[in-house]
This record gives C-alpha cells, sequence and structure tokens, in this order.
C-alpha cells in the first residue's frame, strides 16, 4: 500500500542529456595543452634516454657526495649566517620601501594617474630575477653582502608592494568611511582605517618573503654577493663534491628551520 | 539656526534612474528628524550627501551644514573636512575599526580637530582620553573601553560609535539606519541613546529608520521618501496606516504590522491632511 502511493507521489525526473558543447571543450583544451608539450620537446632538448644510458656514470658522481665533508664546518655556518643578514636586511628594507609603495599602487586609495605608474614601476622591479640585481649591483659596489642586500632590497619591494596593495584592494571600505566622516585626512584614513585591517596580511606576506629571501640569498654569492654561495660555487667549480654535499645540507637544515620558525610565527598572527 | 539646509538635491547613478530628484527641506538646531522610506528610495544616499560622504549631480542643487556650505552643484566645498569634523555619522554596519580597541575607535573622533601631526601618529593627550571614556560612559559602555571593537555585540558597538560622535564634539549627528541589523533590546538602547543626547546635548539628529514605529516614537519630525522625492514631511503623530501602506507597498506591509494595529486604534485615519501635506 504505502509503496504505491509513494510511487505515485515520486516526481517525475530525467538525468540530464551530456553536454555536448562542453565535452567538445574539454577535448579541445586537452589537444591544446598536449600539442604545446609535443611542440616544446624539441625546444627543450628532451632525452630522457640519457639518465638511463648514463645511470653508471650518475651513480659514480653521486657517490662522490658521500660521506659529506664536515671538516671546515666553522666557515660554512658563519657563511650561512651571513646569507641569514643579507636576508634581514633585504627583507627589512623593502617592507619600508613597501608600505607607501603599496598604498600607491591600491585603487581603492589613489587614483589612476598615481597607481597606474608606481604598478608599472613595481612590476619592472619584480620582472627582474634577484641574481640580475646582484650581478648589477656587484659592478656598482663591489664584490660582498652589500650587493646582495641591494638587489633582494629591489626585486623583494616589487613583490611585496604588490601583495601590500591586494590586502590593501580587499579591505572593507566601512571603518575607512567611519575615519573619515569624522573629519579626518586623507592620511589619517590611511593610518586608522586601512593599516589596522591589512596589518597581520601584511605582517604574514613579509615573514614569507624573508623566507623566500633566505632560499635567494643563498644563490646571489654565486655572482659574487657574498654569503654561503659563494663557497657553494667555489666547491662545484672545483670538483669537491663532499664538501658541497656538507653546504647543502648545512643550507637545507637552516632554511627548513626558519620556514618553521617563520610559519609559527605568521599563524600567530593571522 | 540651520542645522541642515538641503535645497533641489539631485543624484544620478544610472542614467535616467535619479537617486534623488529635487530634495529640498530645512532642518533646524535641535530637532530629532526621522527619515523612513522602503529600501532603495534615497534615505542613504541623502544621509550621505549631507556628511558631504558622496557628490551631487554637476547641476544638483546645494547642502549647507551648521552654516557653511558642504556641497555644491557637485562639487564637494572645500571646507568640507573642517564641517565634518562637526558631523557625527553612525552607519548600519557601526564603521569601527574592529581590530583597534573602543577608546582608540573612540579617539578617532578627535582626529578632525587634534593638530594634524598628532592625530596622524596617534597621540592623544590624557585629558582627551578622559573626554573619551565620559562619552563610553554616557553611552553606558565604559566597561569595555579596552576590549578590541570586534569583541563587542552589535548594539554595543553601535553605542561606541555614538560614543566618537559625542567625543567628536559633534552638533549634528546623522544616523544611518543605525537599529537595521540590530536586535530589538539593543535597538532600544541605541534609540534611547540617541534620544538622551538629542535632549541633554540639543544635539541634532537625522536618523533613517526601517521600523515607522521607532520613528513615532522617538522623533518629533519624519521626512518619508519614495524614488528620491520627499512625499511626507510633517508632524510623526500625522502619519497614517493608509499613507505608509502606500509609501511601502502592499507586499511589505507586514513589517509595520504590529503599528498598523496601535496606531489604528489611538489615531483616526486622516487623509486629507496627509494628502495636503504630500502634495
Amino acid at each position: 500500500m504505502t509503496m504505491s502511493v509513494s510511487k505515485t507521489t515520486l516526481p517525475e525526473v530525467k538525468i540530464p542529456p551530456q553536454d555536448l558543447k562542453r565535452s567538445s571543450v574539454n577535448i579541445l583544451i586537452w589537444a591544446i595543452i598536449l600539442g604545446f608539450l609535443t611542440y616544446s620537446w624539441e625546444g627543450a632538448d628532451m632525452r630522457p634516454m640519457e639518465l638511463v644510458n648514463n645511470s653508471d656514470n650518475m651513480v659514480e658522481f653521486a657517490k662522490g657526495f658521500f660521506p659529506p665533508d664536515f671538516l671546515e664546518w666553522k666557515l660554512y655556518l658563519s657563511e650561512m649566517w651571513i646569507t641569514i643578514q643579507i636576508a634581514i636586511w633585504g627583507t627589512a628594507l623593502s617592507i619600508v620601501c613597501s608600505v607607501p609603495l603599496g598604498i600607491l599602487c591600491s585603487e581603492n586609495i589613489v587614483p589612476p594617474w598615481v597607481y597606474q605608474p608606481f604598478r608599472r614601476l613595481m612590476d619592472a622591479a619584480r620582472a627582474i630575477n634577484e641574481i640580475v640585481f646582484a650581478m648589477l649591483f656587484v659592478v656598482a659596489v663591489g664584490l660582498g653582502p652589500f650587493a646582495g642586500v641591494l638587489a633582494l632590497w629591489i626585486h623583494t619591494t616589487g613583490i611585496l608592494a604588490k601583495l601590500y596593495s591586494e590586502a590593501v584592494e580587499a579591505i572593507d571600505p566601512q571603518p575607512v568611511e567611519g575615519i573619515r566622516a569624522t573629519g579626518a585626512n586623507g592620511l589619517q584614513e590611511v593610518i586608522f582605517g586601512v593599516i589596522p585591517q591589512v596589518l597581520p596580511l601584511w605582517i604574514s606576506y613579509s615573514l614569507y618573503r624573508f623566507e623566500s629571501n633566505v632560499r635567494s640569498a643563498t644563490v646571489l654569492g654565486i655572482v659574487g654577493a657574498g654569503g654561503i654561495g659563494m663557497v657553494l660555487w667555489e666547491y662545484i667549480r672545483g670538483f669537491y663534491y663532499a664538501e658541497t654535499a656538507a653546504v647543502i645540507i648545512i643550507i637545507i637544515a637552516s632554511v627548513s628551520l626558519l620556514d618553521i620558525l617563520s610559519q609559527r610565527l605568521r599563524k600567530m598572527v593571522t | 539656526m540651520i542645522a541642515v539646509g538641503v535645497s533641489r538635491l539631485s543624484k544620478t547613478f544610472l542614467p535616467g534612474k535619479k537617486a534623488l530628484d529635487g530634495v529640498s527641506f530645512d532642518i533646524e538646531q535641535g530637532e530629532m528628524v526621522a527619515l523612513i522610506g522602503a529600501s532603495g528610495s534615497g534615505k542613504s544616499t541623502l544621509l550621505r550627501h549631507i556628511a558631504g560622504l558622496i557628490k551631487s549631480d554637476a547641476d544638483g542643487g546645494k547642502v549647507n551644514v551648521l552654516g557653511s556650505t558642504m556641497q555644491e552643484n557637485g562639487r564637494i566645498d572645500r571646507n568640507a573636512r573642517k564641517s565634518r569634523s562637526q558631523i557625527g555619522v553612525v552607519f548600519q554596519q557601526f564603521n569601527l575599526v574592529t581590530r583597534l580597541s573602543v577608546l582608540t575607535n573612540v579617539l578617532m573622533g578627535l582626529l578632525g580637530s587634534v593638530p594634524l601631526w598628532r592625530g596622524t601618529i596617534g597621540y592623544f593627550t590624557q585629558d582627551e582620553k578622559l573626554k573619551a571614556m565620559m562619552a563610553l560612559d554616557r553611552v553606558g559602555i565604559a566597561d569595555h573601553a579596552s576590549k578590541r571593537a570586534s569583541n563587542l555585540s552589535g548594539g554595543q558597538q553601535q553605542r561606541a560609535a555614538i560614543a566618537r560622535a559625542l567625543t567628536q564634539g559633534a552638533k549634528l549627528i546623522l544616523a544611518d539606519e543605525p537599529i537595521a541589523s540590530l536586535d530589538p533590546a539593543s535597538s532600544k538602547k541605541v534609540m534611547n541613546t540617541l534620544e538622551r543626547i538629542n535632549k541633554e546635548d540639543g544635539i541634532t539628529v537625522v536618523v533613517s529608520l526601517h521600523q515607522v514605529d521607532y520613528a513615532l516614537k522617538y522623533c518629533p519630525r519624519t521626512i518619508a521618501m519614495r524614488d528620491g522625492e520627499i512625499v511626507f514631511d510633517g508632524a510623526s503623530e500625522k502619519l497614517t496606516p493608509a499613507f505608509l501602506m502606500e509609501l511601502y507597498g502592499e507586499e511589505s506591509a507586514e513589517l509595520f504590522a504590529d503599528n498598523n494595529t496601535q496606531q489604528a486604534t489611538s489615531t483616526p485615519v486622516r487623509e486629507e491632511e496627509l494628502a495636503l501635506a504630500a502634495g
């Protein structure tokens, strides 16, 4: 009895037919992706068989790294510390610059004729890799960590200003209006209405960039901009693979440690 | 003295649809005026024009506030910042900076009057802090001064916003649906606070409301709007259920159903008067 009742009250439903247009678009997208991969095969000089054919040599090469030679560990540690110090100063300088520049790049704060040129300027700072800046600054201020600091400063400013301005563009405009309604001026609106809202995000971004900068600073030494990269480059060029392995381990350990620390800090602020 | 003078104010957001259409009225110092009308009738737009937060159309009339021009024909007056410092604005969403403490938020009210450098670095004297605390005490939330604004209830946040306006030394308070997102008990507290500062300090209060019963209870004068035009401006007691029904449309009759029955028993329908007032 109940069965028949429920049967009669069942609404009539149909499974919608396959959308032919959508599935053909999907196939097309996959075809394009595969096409690009095939086309780039030659340009990228893909030779996967080499890995197999030369496996004996590879094993021999890898053996050279073991056991790592930590005899000069004091040098490694002090150079690693210099690398971190380069990252500290590079990040600090770029934070100071990115606060005003980030505001000047935000379309909800300044008119287009202000944010457009500042955004293009930041694009330029971001587009050029810190290694390139490091090479230029080595010429300008000489070999050593200071060139590295300057390189990180310029490149990171480009990145942080963009991230900061994106945070500013996502704020709730109502508190800012509340501040404006009290008769505050534009700068005060930003200081009391905008910055309190974005501060946690800004701190989080800055810490993340500090992590990345420690990683970047390890290679800046290769072009002569100081720190552990210089040591690393000397060892690789001299085929001292055991020492190279030791330096790489030091880098991995320090970078992981800093990542964990900064992650903890970032969790605390947001 | 005229606290708010609005003449022929017009504002077009989308071509062809006027948000404000030749609105004119004067409000005397010390009045408490309700602004009613359905959603989209132009209440908020009007208040934001008076506060100088948005500009009217290029030939869109004039707003005078407390004896000085706020805006004229689509141009915000050069001294608008000075005028704004005499206007306290209370918003539906409170517009506090929720990450700052309640006291800091209230002190923000002083930004327009303290020296620029002090306001900019956020340095306030003991006297100023005391003044802010007294304002918080008057609205009954002095105990919460050191809490973050986000930790307060909606009603408390709204009263903090009123304290900010008091600290500012506002002579005019514009409240844009201050109780629309509050429960009845909090709404009552907020409206009582507004009524008290109006009576005790002689501060002019213009408050836009959804709930007509609050307008009748707290405000001697009501301005009703529809489609950007003023359709009623006069004593609140002259509002009739029939007129309100027409104002809000049949479908939203339940919004003031309670009020309707009350009104029907207390005041007989006076449609002739209404026609005069609206006409």
